[in-house]
């Protein structure tokens, strides 16, 4: 358009020419096909979307029936109440010695293993000693520092049964095993209760001794130290990307790189954190720091990527009211745009931290899958992981293990469901109404 | 060129100002000028550069990706592109309201609050209060927000919401309140509100207005500068500009020929 050229006076537009087309027949047979078909098609589309829906619905109950019906029973245990009689067993101790910091030492060194056998084989016959877990010390222990009292006498105690007599109990036991359940059954001296051992103790090498606790305590570390820094990176790096940096080639091959490096194996990053961590600079095998370090190195992509959309997404008119009353860059970024977009960011880690969570294979080349009986107390600690431990236990031979194995995917499925549900609470907090 | 018709003392004063984005010029050498006793109306058909023009006045298009300015722009005499000018403070002395309402989804409270905190404008929270309510009340809102100042700031009508935004404007005291189009989203009887609160702010505050309703540049300011393909075509008092201008093009705009 240039000057007066382009001025059309208003009223002056050719007048429409009247329609000498004959008026759509909205009632033929050709529009009532249409109108048939665009019926039919909708119909299809939410057969299908219903039958998607469906089909992962299957998909998911089926998990949670099998994992909550073998898994449950690894959170019960088979006991048999011992009689011991302390009066006449080869025990070693001065029960002086019993009260203060010197008694679990004196108990230590009191022969325990072998009273209990003793007060097995005599209660329930020949072979008694080994329907009795080896986690039957701890509960005797427990029992004799709760009341030294008992030492002078006879005294019933609860114990773990052992790994064969527990499955025969629960009806999945051998022909010798089930022989020994009837005879205690017999005996009154079985009974089921919570096995609270599984949710305190770590990495064992009997099914009745394992817990899930040392595992858990690794996973809840190793995420703090992916969280930790992951998330301040990934938050920064999408910030600068999206507000400060210019658009240029050398950021188009920067956003190239962070969008494959999403993309990369998890093994791969295994390797990485193996050459990087171990090798290089020589930090200690199997910890949660390593470990740690390796899962932020994956899951920094998937929050940078998610970060930018959500910085995207806030929008421009926020950014000019801001710029408007002089808000300065870094104002209008930490006072406007990242509160906004913190929801978009959260979701976004979730994501990744979910899948961190979950990850084998990377933590496997960094050592992690060494056996480790005792949860660690710090990151530098050696410690196992709740996949790595799933992966380890459904290797083992043992019968009991299996149970063990679909209690810890329990114990994951829960782990993964409170963080989820903690993304959710804070995305809900953050997210503003307009 | 039409006259010039220099104002002295004038607040803002832009002489032979280009604006380029990339290759393509949006703003051929325009020179205008901003007072305190005159509300400037800038008018003109859709994509004449009236709205760039207004946002280099607090160099908002320092934020467009390849947009370069020429020419030379004064706040008080000083060049707002030259070095020693910081932009965020000639922000803050050069306030700007939007063409749709653009409140912080925030408390009405911290909306007008946000820009006296930035600046420092406040000492202690009986001082900040006081600030909010009188930006609230020379932007005609307090009577209706007084009860609800911590309610979402996002949830007030349009108009209100508009005036709330001006009223985030004044708080940071300045001297100049540039306006894109306030009333473009907006019903006749909000229009007719933040009409009237230009009219009351005139004196004030140096203003100008980029509007698409020339009964509304009659209605509010006192100078009009008509601009098309991003040159100013004719600029003087708004009577004379409606009433016996001199340009055809103009008088060919104003009568509803085009735009």
């Amino acid at each position: 358009m240039t000057g007066q050229a382009a001025l059309t006076p208003q009223g002056s537009a050719p007048a429409t020419e009247p329609r000498t087309a004959a008026p759509t027949d909205w009632r033929s047979d050709a529009m009532r096909r249409r109108i048939a078909r665009r019926y039919a098609a909708e119909r299809r589309f939410k057969v299908l979307g219903l039958a998607a829906v469906l089909l992962s619905a299957g998909f998911l109950a089926f998990l949670l029936v099998t994992m909550v019906g073998n898994g449950a029973r690894g959170f019960t245990r088979t006991q048999i109440a011992l009689p011991i009689d302390f009066q006449r067993s080869a025990m070693l101790i001065d029960p002086a010695l019993l009260k203060g910091d010197t008694a679990e030492q004196a108990l230590a060194g009191a022969n325990l293993p072998a009273v209990i056998d003793t007060a097995a084989d005599k209660a329930f016959g020949e072979g008694g000693a080994r329907m009795i877990s080896p986690a039957a010390q701890a509960a005797v222990r427990k029992a004799i520092l709760a009341d030294p009292a008992i030492l002078n006498g006879t005294a019933t105690i609860t114990v773990p049964a052992s790994e064969g007599v527990d499955l025969a109990a629960k009806g999945d036991g051998s022909a010798a095993d089930e022989t020994a359940v009837a005879r205690l059954k017999q005996a009154g001296a079985l009974s089921t209760g919570l096995n609270l051992r599984f949710l305190t103790a770590s990495d064992g090498t009997d099914p009745t001794l394992v817990g899930i606790w040392g595992a858990l305590k690794g996973s809840l570390l190793t995420m703090a130290v992916t969280l930790a820094l992951s998330f301040p990176v990934g938050v920064f790096a999408a910030l600068y990307l999206e507000e400060y940096a210019p658009r240029n080639r050398w950021t188009d091959l920067i956003e190239v790189s962070i969008n494959n490096l999403a993309a990369v194996p998890s093994i791969i990053f295994g390797l990485l954190g193996l050459a990087i961590f171990l090798n290089l600079m020589h930090m200690p095998r199997s910890a949660p720091l390593v470990g740690g370090l390796t899962l932020a190195l994956m899951t920094m992509p998937v929050i940078v990527i998610s970060g930018r959309n959500a910085i995207k997404a806030v929008p421009p008119s926020i950014r000019d009211a801001a710029l408007g009353i002089g808000a300065s860059p870094v104002q209008v970024v930490f006072h406007h745009v990242l509160p906004l977009a913190l929801p978009g960011i959260l979701t976004g880690t979730i994501i990744g931290m979910a899948r961190a969570l979950g990850e084998t294979a990377p933590l496997l080349m960094i050592g992690m899958r060494a056996f480790v009986a005792s949860p660690p107390h710090g990151v530098m600690d050696p410690a196992s992981v709740l996949p790595v431990q799933i992966f380890l236990w459904s290797d083992e031979v043992g019968r009991g293990f299996i149970e063990k194995t679909s209690a810890a995917i329990i114990v994951l499925l829960a782990f993964l469901l409170t963080m989820n549900s903690i993304a959710i609470y804070l995305r809900n907090k953050f997210e503003k109404k307009w | 060129m039409a006259d010039m018709q220099h104002i002295p003392n004038a607040k803002m004063s832009a002489q032979g100002v280009n604006v380029f984005y990339g290759d393509k010029q949006a703003i051929k050498d325009v020179s205008i000028e901003v007072d305190l006793e005159n509300v400037t109306a800038l008018i003109g058909p859709s994509g004449c550069g009236k709205s760039t023009f207004l946002r280099t006045l607090n160099r908002m298009n320092d934020t467009v990706a390849g947009a370069r300015v020429e020419g030379r722009i004064t706040l008080d005499g000083d060049d707002i592109y030259g070095s020693d000018m910081d932009v965020v403070q000639l922000r803050a002395r050069v306030g700007m309201v939007f063409q749709k309402p653009n409140p912080f989804p925030k408390s009405i409270y911290e909306n007008v609050a946000y820009g006296p905190r930035i600046h420092g404008l406040a000492h202690g929270k009986a001082d900040l209060d006081e600030i909010v309510e009188k930006a609230l009340r020379r932007a005609g809102l307090w009577d209706e927000v007084k009860d609800r100042l911590h309610e979402s700031g996002t949830a007030l009508s349009g108009g209100q919401q508009q005036r709330l935004c001006i009223g985030r404007a004044i708080a940071v005291e300045p001297e100049v309140i540039l306006m894109d189009e306030p009333c473009s989203a907006l019903d006749p009887i909000a229009t007719a509100r933040i009409e009237e609160l230009i009219l009351d702010l005139r004196g004030n505050y140096a203003i100008a207005i980029v509007t698409h309703n020339m009964q509304q540049a009659a209605r509010v300011s006192q100078r009009t500068a008509f601009f098309h393909l991003g040159r100013l075509v004719e600029q003087g008092p708004t009577t004379e500009i409606f009433t016996n201008p001199r340009e055809e093009r103009t008088k060919d705009y104003i009568t509803g020929r085009y735009g």
